[in-house]
């Protein structure tokens, strides 16, 4: 084991981003032309910089696996984008969003980074409005915000629920711009299969056109990868069927650190689980918790009523119901962070109270809300939500309370960063929801797409700039070097040794009883020896897998069960990493809460004094992963139990 | 639920393509129409043939990547969704079901009923942005701009980019996907420094690209799945000639 | 195309209030006089060349159009969908097919004879002029042609319902307070001014007028 250093700048926590960009070094615009830089994804992150970069000059490529990068999976985010405008007035600042957020986290990310992010989110909310992306306004024609979970105040800039969608397609209106200048070329529908590295530095990476199944290889100074997180090793999640852990995750062979992979974020308010074919989980915005009630009955026998389908929620009387969030968390009431409501959910289900028939979801009720506003500013503000659910759900809920359980939603860990974004290899990067740098332990709402856009619009453009300055005698790769042949061939290889097993079992079944295992034991609650158990049993799932697996076709074609197979492999390994990341923190802290280590109330209880640090491993091929720390050190935040009552 | 699926086969682009029928069954009315198709590939690979190869990512309703003509209807016979949030309570048990690809010259097919949609991004990389390179943007209060606006603004621009409105139209017209991004930035102050370039290139690429014309059938309304409304087409069409009526040499 | 089609209407209206003529009860005098005027008024004949130059405009872009629209779908879907929104809109290119055939037949009863042919005269106060009430009178007796005008003033019906309001939309003429109001009037141009037509035929076959 060894300590990592994050590379974070002198000088006093405000000063520290100033002070990097003030002595970061530089690229002229003639030697910009002469680099290279490949981007994998498209995402908020990945556009973002591939729009920035290309403006300043870079020639970029850019790569999705989606058939257009407006595709990529910021689009389904909903509820909004955190700022420290202030516009309210109601005494937010940078340094309340930063203590908000490390609060929010735990106490498990880095401040320097978190203060960055705090510091830069304004200039977000000004560059997207400059691209045109139509905010919501109040009827001055300013800017109107709202309030989230884990903040006492509104700093949320949203457009209706479909804010991820607008903040791309602004991303993405950026990307298209640089295209036409041929500064960025676009590749879409490719899978990153591996990353090449020559002389100890990121210089490549090897594809699979999806169309044609044609392995490509391509070339560049610095490597960037935005691929999102890995949500997907649970199968059932809101992330998008596509997303995958495969950039990252041959990345994280090829010698990049992967850190705090057991962090994983299970968001609230999502549609239960109805049946067995159901292949993804539906998010209801967060936004939500401003004006509905989390509720289940307060006595067991109306619980079992419910779940029997013998009464329904409008037969129980106010003072049957059991508004659980209001009454243990008073302070926050239905506005605390994503974690503690979603383990609260569980806590009652578990106990008995479960409002459906699986016994596995609560009320979000908005009859309160109804009857004070009017269920035509209901309808304006998240009127697209409950047509959603209504679509889903065939029930109305202007008319009956929806139900909600937690799903899988974000990842916290991802691929260990220093200060510059810059992964364990040098010359790779890693932006947005792949890197694990900026949300700790757990990421408040509204967090996600402020991350993506800082690290490509306002973050990596510097840090990478003082990459490059070192680069520039290095002329254009040739894909002919020994390096992307023998990666290429590695590749061809375990896509031939995918095809050659023909055994019985579909990609799907292996998928799902992944998503099994990891929800069962390394959910929501996890402990000792649950876990041990969980790490035997995948395991055993990949042996399965490279024995029995089925993939019809061939690898040179059009073939999406080829194009699963190698993300579920890729998720099996992964999932094993976060078994073991989550059996190595013996402490509970954000989402991930060790049943061994709670107060008596049956809360959270962290402990700072052995796990104060990012827990990054190292791939060691046919061995067990080893963990190196960064610790944790906190100069301006006092650490203290978070307490949201 | 029991149902019969007339299923589009297509090896590749370059090959002829065939109908194919299959049965499901046991299909409860939770069940999505993807989730079906899902059922119908897992008995298929298990069978030992190829499944169906269709698009679709986050099944969400808002990625755009699913498509679908089902039934004579791109995303099928429910109104204002896409074909990830249409379920299998909307057919009946036994009921026949036609699936082809969407269909346009601009949209070939790549597989089954996957086709290539690239076309709207070419729209799109010809005009369709805002100038505003990262770092220069003013402070985002700086631009009061009317609720109306921005809300109609945020109307146009909700469009998902999924082509049922090309797939829709009986002469594959592209005009509802055009005008809905046209509209969006000429709502805008922001957008009006570049709106007279942008709607003459976005309009001749569109062309270019061989999507047909609109004739105001207005089937494209109908069948889009986030509801932008035809008015956009006109507020185009008022940009567009205005544009080239007052456009310098 | 929709400029050139608003014009046509327009054409349609003066044509249309100069036939209503015929059915006052004079003899045909009036109308007599207003199609002497028409075929002599130099401006008018000078106005005749434009109103051909508009249908030539209208046909041939409604062609380029339509042909443009086919190839954009090369392989056709086999269920076709509908649009429930505007019914005449996807006949547009048929309708216009019969339409055209109608003028062709229309323009060699009429317009040819009276330009080309010689038809009778007529005597009004030592005024003479050429009787084309009395060829619409004598035409008009005929069971087969005036089936096949009023068959092809019902298409032309069509036609107008969806060419109308259409027009607006392509002129970029759509606006939330105005628009339904000439939805309204498109539905009403379209029911009267074929109406208006066909009057006659039936009137003077049915000896009414």
């Amino acid at each position: 084991m060894t300590t990592l250093d994050p590379r974070i700048p002198e000088g006093p926590l405000a000063q520290k981003w100033t002070n990097f960009k003030a002595k970061a070094k530089l690229v002229n615009p003639a030697n910009k032309r002469r680099l290279d830089i490949i981007i994998v994804g498209t995402g908020l992150g990945g556009a973002s910089a591939a729009a920035s970069l290309a403006e300043m000059g870079y020639n970029v490529k850019a790569f999705c696996y989606q058939d257009s990068p407006r595709r990529a999976h910021s689009i389904a985010a909903q509820g909004g984008i955190n700022a420290a405008k202030n516009y309210p007035n109601d005494g937010d600042s940078i340094y309340r969003l930063f203590y908000d957020t490390i609060k929010g986290g735990d106490y498990r990310s880095r401040e320097a980074n978190v203060y960055r992010l705090a510091e830069v989110s304004n200039n977000i909310i000004d560059q997207c409005v400059a691209q045109g992306v139509p905010f919501a306004r109040e009827y001055g024609g300013y800017l109107d915000n709202r309030s989230f979970g884990g903040a006492q105040v509104s700093r949320t800039f949203y457009a209706r629920g479909q804010t991820g969608q607008q903040l791309l397609l602004g991303a993405y209106a950026g990307l298209s711009k640089m295209v036409s200048k041929g500064k960025v070329q676009l590749f879409t529908r490719r899978d990153m299969l591996d990353l090449v590295i020559v002389d100890g530095k990121a210089r490549g990476i090897i594809v699979r056109n999806l169309v044609t199944g044609e392995i490509e290889r391509h070339s560049a100074h610095a490597v960037v990868l935005a691929s999102g997180g890995y949500g997907n090793v649970y199968y059932l999640s809101t992330y998008a069927m596509g997303a995958n852990a495969n950039p990252a995750w041959v990345a994280h062979r090829r010698g990049a650190f992967m850190a705090n992979p057991s962090f994983v974020q299970i968001h609230p308010t999502c549609m239960p689980v109805h049946g067995e074919f159901q292949s993804k989980l539906t998010l209801m915005s967060e936004s939500l918790r401003n004006d509905g009630r989390i509720w289940v009955p307060r006595k067991i026998e109306d619980a079992r009523k419910l779940q029997e389908g013998k009464i329904k929620a409008n037969d129980i009387l106010e003072e049957d119901r059991d508004y659980y969030l209001e009454r243990r968390y008073p302070a926050f009431g239905n506005l605390v962070p994503r974690d503690v409501a979603s383990r609260a959910a569980k806590e009652r289900c578990d106990a008995g109270f479960g409002v459906n028939e699986t016994g596995l979801a609560v009320f979000l009720d908005f009859s309160d809300a109804i009857r004070r506003l009017g269920r035509k500013a209901i309808e304006e503000k998240y009127g697209n939500l409950f047509e959603m659910y209504q679509k889903i759900n065939d029930e109305d809920p202007y008319e009956t309370p929806m139900m909600i359980y937690p799903a899988i939603h974000y990842a916290m860990g991802g691929l260990w960063v220093d200060y510059s974004l810059m992964t364990t290899v040098p010359g790779l990067f890693a932006i947005g929801e792949c890197n694990f740098s900026d949300h700790g332990a757990n990421r408040l709402g509204a967090s996600a797409l402020m991350q993506g856009l800082a690290d490509g619009y306002f973050v990596l453009p510097y840090t990478i700039s003082d990459y490059l300055a070192d680069q520039i005698q290095v002329p254009r790769f040739s894909n002919e070097l020994p390096e992307f042949k023998a990666a290429e061939d590695g590749v061809r290889a375990r896509l031939d040794r995918i095809m050659a097993i023909q055994g019985k079992q579909t990609v799907e079944t292996f998928h799902k009883r992944l998503g099994r295992i990891m929800w069962d034991y390394c959910g929501m609650s996890r402990n000792e020896a649950g876990l041990t158990k969980a790490l035997g049993m995948v395991q055993e799932l990949q042996q399965e897998f490279w024995s029995d697996v089925k993939v019809p076709g061939g690898p040179g074609e059009f073939n999406a069960e080829l194009e699963k197979a190698g993300r579920v492999a890729e998720f099996m390994e992964l999932g094993e990493l976060i078994i073991r990341d989550a059996l190595n923190r013996r402490e509970s802290c954000g989402g991930h809460f060790r049943e061994e280590s709670q107060t008596e109330e049956g809360e959270a209880k962290r402990d700072d004094d052995n796990f104060t640090y990012v827990a990054a491993w190292e791939y060691m091929p046919g061995n067990a992963p080893r963990m190196h720390k960064e610790p944790l050190q906190f100069e301006v935040v006092q650490l203290i139990q978070r307490n949201y009552k | 639920m029991d149902f019969k699926l007339k299923i589009w086969r297509q090896k590749s682009a370059a090959v002829k393509g065939r109908f194919e029928t299959y049965k499901v069954s046991g299909i409860t009315g939770g069940t999505s129409f993807l989730e079906m198709l899902d059922v119908l590939n897992e008995e298929l690979i298990a069978k030992g043939e190829e499944p169906v190869a269709f698009d679709h990512d986050c099944r969400e309703g808002i990625c755009g990547t699913c498509s679908l003509y089902i039934n004579g209807r791109p995303h099928g016979p429910d109104d204002r969704v896409c074909t990830c949030q249409l379920f299998m309570r909307r057919f009946k048990d036994g009921d026949t079901i036609i699936i082809e690809p969407f269909r346009a010259r601009p949209f070939p097919v790549l597989r089954d009923l996957v086709v290539d949609r690239s076309s709207f991004d070419k729209i799109i990389q010809a005009g369709g942005f805002i100038s505003a390179s990262t770092g220069n943007a003013p402070d985002a209060n700086a631009i009061p701009i009317p609720k109306r606006n921005a809300d109609k603004a945020f109307d146009a621009a909700a469009c998902i980019g999924c082509g049922a409105c090309v797939a829709a139209c009986k002469n594959a017209s592209a005009m509802l996907f055009v005008s809905a991004k046209v509209s969006h930035f000429a709502l805008l102050p922001q957008g009006k420094v570049e709106a007279r370039e942008r709607v003459q290139k976005m309009v001749a690429k569109m062309d270019e690209l061989g999507f047909g014309n609109c004739t105001n059938t207005y089937a494209c309304e109908a069948e889009c799945p986030k509801g932008i409304s035809v008015e956009n087409i006109a507020r185009m069409n008022r940009e567009f000639l205005s544009a080239k009526l007052v456009t310098d040499k | 195309m929709a400029l050139a089609g608003l014009f046509l209407i327009t054409f349609l209206f003066v044509h249309l209030g100069i036939n209503l003529l015929l059915l006052v009860d004079d003899g045909g005098e009036l109308f007599n006089r207003a199609a002497h005027f028409m075929a002599s008024n130099p401006l008018i004949q000078l106005f005749q060349w434009v109103l051909f130059a508009g249908f030539i405009i209208h046909m041939i872009y409604g062609i380029i159009l339509q042909v443009q629209n086919w190839l954009a779908r090369p392989s056709r879907y086999k269920v076709e969908g509908y649009s429930h929104l505007s019914p005449f809109s996807k006949f547009m290119i048929h309708t216009a097919a019969i339409i055209l055939l109608f003028l062709v037949i229309h323009l060699v009863n009429f317009f040819f004879k009276a330009k080309f042919g010689h038809i009778g005269e007529v005597n009004y106060e030592g005024m003479v002029l050429e009787d084309m009430g009395g060829l619409v009178r004598a035409q008009f007796q005929e069971t087969g042609l005036v089936v096949f005008y009023i068959f092809a003033l019902i298409i032309l019906a069509f036609h107008l319902h969806h060419g109308f309001q259409s027009a607006f939309q392509s002129m970029g003429w759509n606006h939330s307070r105005y628009t339904p109001f000439v939805k309204i009037l498109s539905t009403l141009i379209a029911i009267l001014v074929p109406l208006g037509f066909i009057a006659i035929p039936i009137c003077i076959y049915f000896n009414l007028a």
